[in-house]
């Protein structure tokens, strides 16, 4: 049989995992190489493949697992001798946990996008940039693989930066347009802000690595855990120092406070990037560099503090953020940011097992609501342009106002009708995120709760704050949306998307049903996790908790209801109804607090004063002397070029005057 | 007898006016005329050494010294004289086309 | 003062006197003839300081074969109008007679100050500097220079010819 002659003699694969990441690799090159002669069907076959591939390696790394639990490391190459770097991929049970995670969601979503860029491609007018999306799809693959198998902070970095470097890829991939469809700077400007961001975020990280590797000698994460104790003696604020570092790195790729500005403006990207990237896999990077270091945020509590604090505070934060937002994959984006508060809150009181399950179910519904979300933006769009092929013709705008916005959810209405298979998703999705019972999200917010509120009080109460929130924003979000009366034009003439892609949202709302299942009845996950983390008791479902939050979110969909479902919007110019009760706090949440502006005000303001200075010094200052000295030179050069006058009896007088000056000089010694 | 200095002086004195000539003239042939001067004060030279030192060999050099001049000034003459039957002039000066 | 300092003092006189005239004299057939003077005075003074035969050589084949030469080139060229002074560059005359001047005082002061440890003449001896000693190291110690000068005259002889052939 195929799978024992791949066995090896202690029937496991480890040593198949380097094809994780060199699959999407092999993917993209081809891709890169051959795109434009295969045609859409074929980029679209070869990439899911790729990325398929690697699931099917990930699910291999599952059962080697299964026979031996420890985890393995199998070495690759060595990178730098001079300091003992080298690549070697850690298997345990935390990195194939993300493996699955990244690998499955990412499949799934790369055969999404194979239908939604379809359309997306001729709406914009360049059907030739399909396979580009393709390439930039499977190297996020393959860094978000290299960043979960890395066997040291230096190998994750490298992934960390290759994840960063695709999402920049892939926000700015309209990179002349608007999401509107005009030529504009802003997708452009989206994708920068999003790098610098993430780069600020870096600058944590890497810095963390090299005060890391000054005091402990190496990056290899057994053998900084290793030593972490010892360490703990002997620099007592060395550690200390490091976590924070690395927390700055995590608010920057999970986007916390203060580095989260940039995730809603990714939502500049297409759909299915915002899906895979912002919600599914690359922020909780941030979560799973937290839960790798274990090991050293146990030893300073005063960084765990820090850190549930500043998850906790973003979750309340963009939750009240996301209550006021129109557009819908604003409210979806402060949303991630929102539960990547409540994961980072989890890693931050030590309730690693509890992250973890928030992130896999997490990846589902967030997942699924972006790609349902997607749906629901292309059949606006359809409805609104037809393109050739469905019967529109060149300038067909329809009916709806000039302002329409696909994306605005003032201009839905009642589309539960037209496209009834992502209105059942959407719901699943949006009941998972409420966390109602039995939907997978329930279980895993619950566990978080319930640990919080032993360990720390303050951030407990915050949590339930935020999930109060939470519930009310996605009810409204869907009463909005599929409830009532069509506002638009085209929302009334939506048509179902193709099967490609709702067939992968109704897997991802089978998993976000089932994916309760992972830790409860039975801690199926804490036991997994154990391996890796060490004992770990997992939270259980505590009745009281669990009763409380699924009250508060059954009550919070209730005022939903009542805000907006009771009594539907009836055209688009209709303000929100929060807008009259809540005024001025209403206007702060609309303006996202104006954080944005202020980071403008206070930082970016005198930075681009001071790069101007600096430009104007290159020119006044450094240009001049740099033309000078070429002016300089040119001009001393033509003057000793006099000398060659042609004249032989001026050589004569030359060579006598040297014949005299060394006479001269040889007399006077 | 006579201090080889004075005679070493004498040499100086031709050679220097010889330098002078091949500086300040502008007739080819004077200029190599001057360059047969500064060869004959070297000539002189180096007979006084000869004479001094008792050794023949310095009247040696002399006699190569002659011989080469006379090789040089066949040579040089002809080739002057080529060139100015083209010019028709003997101005050096009106030799300036490498200019730099 | 002995009769051979006058001697030398006399000869020195009319050599650079001769110069002096070749360097400034506008008819190049004078500068010709100063310029033998000066070979002939030289001639004299190598018969002073003991060497006969180069006396002689020096009358036979400078004067006598190379200033000819000159002559000949002379008259091929024809008369020549030449102002010396003036011309593209007037400022050489003046910068180089500034600067022999002062290559002059130089050599006085090397010459009056620096150099000493020099001694006399002695060529007492008899035979010193006649053919049959010049001849003995010419053909023994510096046989090959003497071959080597014999093929050099040769190609100078041969060059001169080509160079002035018409074509």
């Amino acid at each position: 049989m195929f799978l024992s002659e791949v066995m090896n003699q202690s029937g496991t694969f480890f040593y198949l995992v380097p094809w994780a990441v060199f699959f999407p690799v092999l993917g993209l090159l081809f891709n890169m190489a051959f795109g434009r002669r295969i045609g859409e069907r074929g980029v679209a076959v070869v990439a899911v493949t790729a990325s398929g591939l690697s699931f099917v390696v990930s699910v291999l790394m599952w059962l080697s697992l299964r026979v031996q639990p420890a985890g393995a490391t199998v070495p690759f190459l060595s990178w730098m001798t001079v300091v003992n770097v080298s690549w070697a991929f850690r298997v345990d049970t935390l990195a194939v946990t993300m493996m699955l995670v990244v690998s499955g969601v990412g499949t799934l979503i790369h055969l999404y996008a194979v239908g939604y860029m379809h359309y997306d491609v001729r709406y914009k007018g360049d059907p030739g940039r399909y396979a580009r999306f393709f390439v930039f799809l499977n190297l996020f693959i393959a860094s978000m693989m290299i960043l979960v198998t890395g066997d040291s902070y230096l190998m994750l970095f490298v992934g960390w930066e290759g994840v960063g470097l695709c999402s920049y890829l892939l926000i700015s991939f309209w990179f002349e347009y608007d999401t509107k469809g005009n030529l504009s700077l802003a997708n452009a400007l989206a994708g920068k802000k999003a790098f610098i961001a993430n780069r600020i975020g870096d600058f944590g990280f890497m810095t963390a690595m090299f005060y890391m590797f000054a005091v402990f000698g190496t990056l290899n994460f057994e053998q900084v855990f290793a030593e972490a104790p010892g360490v703990a003696q002997s620099h007592p604020q060395a550690i200390l120092i490091i976590t924070l570092l690395l927390l700055l790195g995590v608010t920057g790729k999970s986007a916390q406070i203060p580095l989260y500005v940039w995730l809603p403006d990714a939502m500049a990207g297409p759909t299915p990037v915002s899906a895979l990237i912002h919600a599914a896999t690359m922020v909780t990077a941030g979560v799973y560099l937290i839960a790798r270091s274990h090991v050293l945020y146990d030893l300073v509590p005063t960084a765990q503090h820090a850190v549930a604090l500043v998850g906790a505070l973003t979750a309340l934060f963009a939750a009240t953020i996301a209550v006021a937002q129109n557009d819908i994959k604003k409210v979806l984006a402060y949303s991630t940011i929102s539960q990547l508060g409540f994961m980072v809150a989890a890693v931050g009181v030590g309730a690693y097992v509890a992250a973890m399950f928030h992130l896999i179910a997490h990846a589902f519904f967030k997942a699924l609501l972006f790609l349902a979300a997607g749906s629901v933006i292309i059949a606006m769009e359809r409805a609104h342009h037809p393109l050739p092929e469905e019967g529109g013709h060149e300038g067909h705008h329809s009916d709806d106002p000039p302002d329409f916005d696909p994306q605005d959810m003032r201009f839905m209405g009642g589309l539960r009708k037209v496209i009834p298979v992502t209105f059942w998703t959407y719901l699943i999705a949006g009941l998972t995120l409420a966390g109602i019972p039995p939907l997978a999200a329930f279980f895993s917010k619950d566990e978080i709760i319930a640990d919080t509120r032993a360990a720390f009080p303050l951030v407990y109460w915050l949590l339930v704050a935020a999930a109060f929130l939470t519930a009310f924003y996605i009810g409204r979000q869907i009463f909005l949306v599929f409830f009532g009366k069509p506002r638009s034009h085209a929302a009334a003439h939506a048509k179902e998307s193709p099967w490609t892609m709702t067939s992968v949202l109704v897997a991802l709302a089978a998993l976000s049903v089932a994916g309760g299942l992972l830790n409860w009845p039975h801690p199926y996950l804490a036991e997994w996790l154990g391996h890796t983390f060490g004992e770990v008791e997992s939270g259980g479902l505590n009745p009281l908790v669990a009763g409380t939050s699924a009250t508060i979110a059954v009550i919070s969909l209730l005022l939903a209801w009542w805000l907006y479902g009771k009594r539907p919007l009836e055209s688009a110019a209709q303000p929100d109804p929060l807008q009259r009760p809540l005024g001025w706090l209403f206007t702060a949440m609309q303006a996202r607090w104006w954080v944005d502006e202020l980071y403008a005000a206070v930082i970016i303001g005198p930075e681009v004063a001071l790069a101007r200075l600096a430009a104007a010094f290159d020119v006044w200052f450094i240009d001049t002397a740099v033309n000078d000295t070429a002016w300089l030179t040119d001009f001393v050069g033509r003057k000793i070029a006099g000398w060659q006058t042609g004249f032989v009896r001026n050589y004569a007088l030359s060579v006598f005057v040297g014949v005299l000056l060394i006479f001269t000089y040889l007399l006077w010694r | 007898m006579v201090p080889t200095n004075y005679l070493l002086a004498l040499s100086a004195v031709l050679f220097i006016i010889g330098v002078a000539g091949v500086l300040v003239r502008r007739n080819a042939l004077v200029i190599y005329m001057a360059i047969e001067l500064m060869l004959n004060a070297a000539n002189l030279a180096f007979v006084a050494f000869a004479a001094e030192f008792g050794a023949v060999d310095g009247q040696i050099a002399v006699f190569f010294v002659m011989t080469v001049a006379a090789a040089e000034v066949a040579v040089g003459l002809a080739i002057l004289v080529t060139i100015f039957r083209t010019r028709q002039s003997i101005d050096i000066d009106a030799l300036h086309r490498l200019k730099g | 003062m002995s009769v051979d300092l006058l001697v030398l003092l006399v000869l020195a006189l009319i050599a650079v006197g001769a110069a002096l005239g070749m360097l400034f004299s506008r008819n190049v057939v004078y500068a010709v003839l100063f310029l033998v003077l000066v070979m002939l005075t030289l001639a004299v003074l190598y018969l002073i300081l003991g060497a006969p035969f180069l006396a002689l050589a020096q009358v036979t084949v400078y004067a006598g074969a190379i200033m000819v030469l000159f002559l000949f080139a002379v008259m091929i060229l024809g008369p020549q109008k030449l102002t010396e002074t003036g011309g593209p560059i007037g400022w050489q005359r003046p910068l180089a007679f500034g600067l022999t001047a002062l290559f002059l005082a130089e050599v006085v002061y090397a010459f009056a100050a620096k150099v000493g440890g020099l001694g006399a003449l002695n060529c007492a001896n008899a035979g010193f500097g006649s053919p049959a000693a010049i001849g003995h190291l010419l053909f023994n110690r510096y046989l090959l220079p003497f071959e080597v000068t014999s093929v050099l005259l040769l190609v100078a002889a041969v060059g001169a010819v080509v160079l002035t052939r018409e074509e």
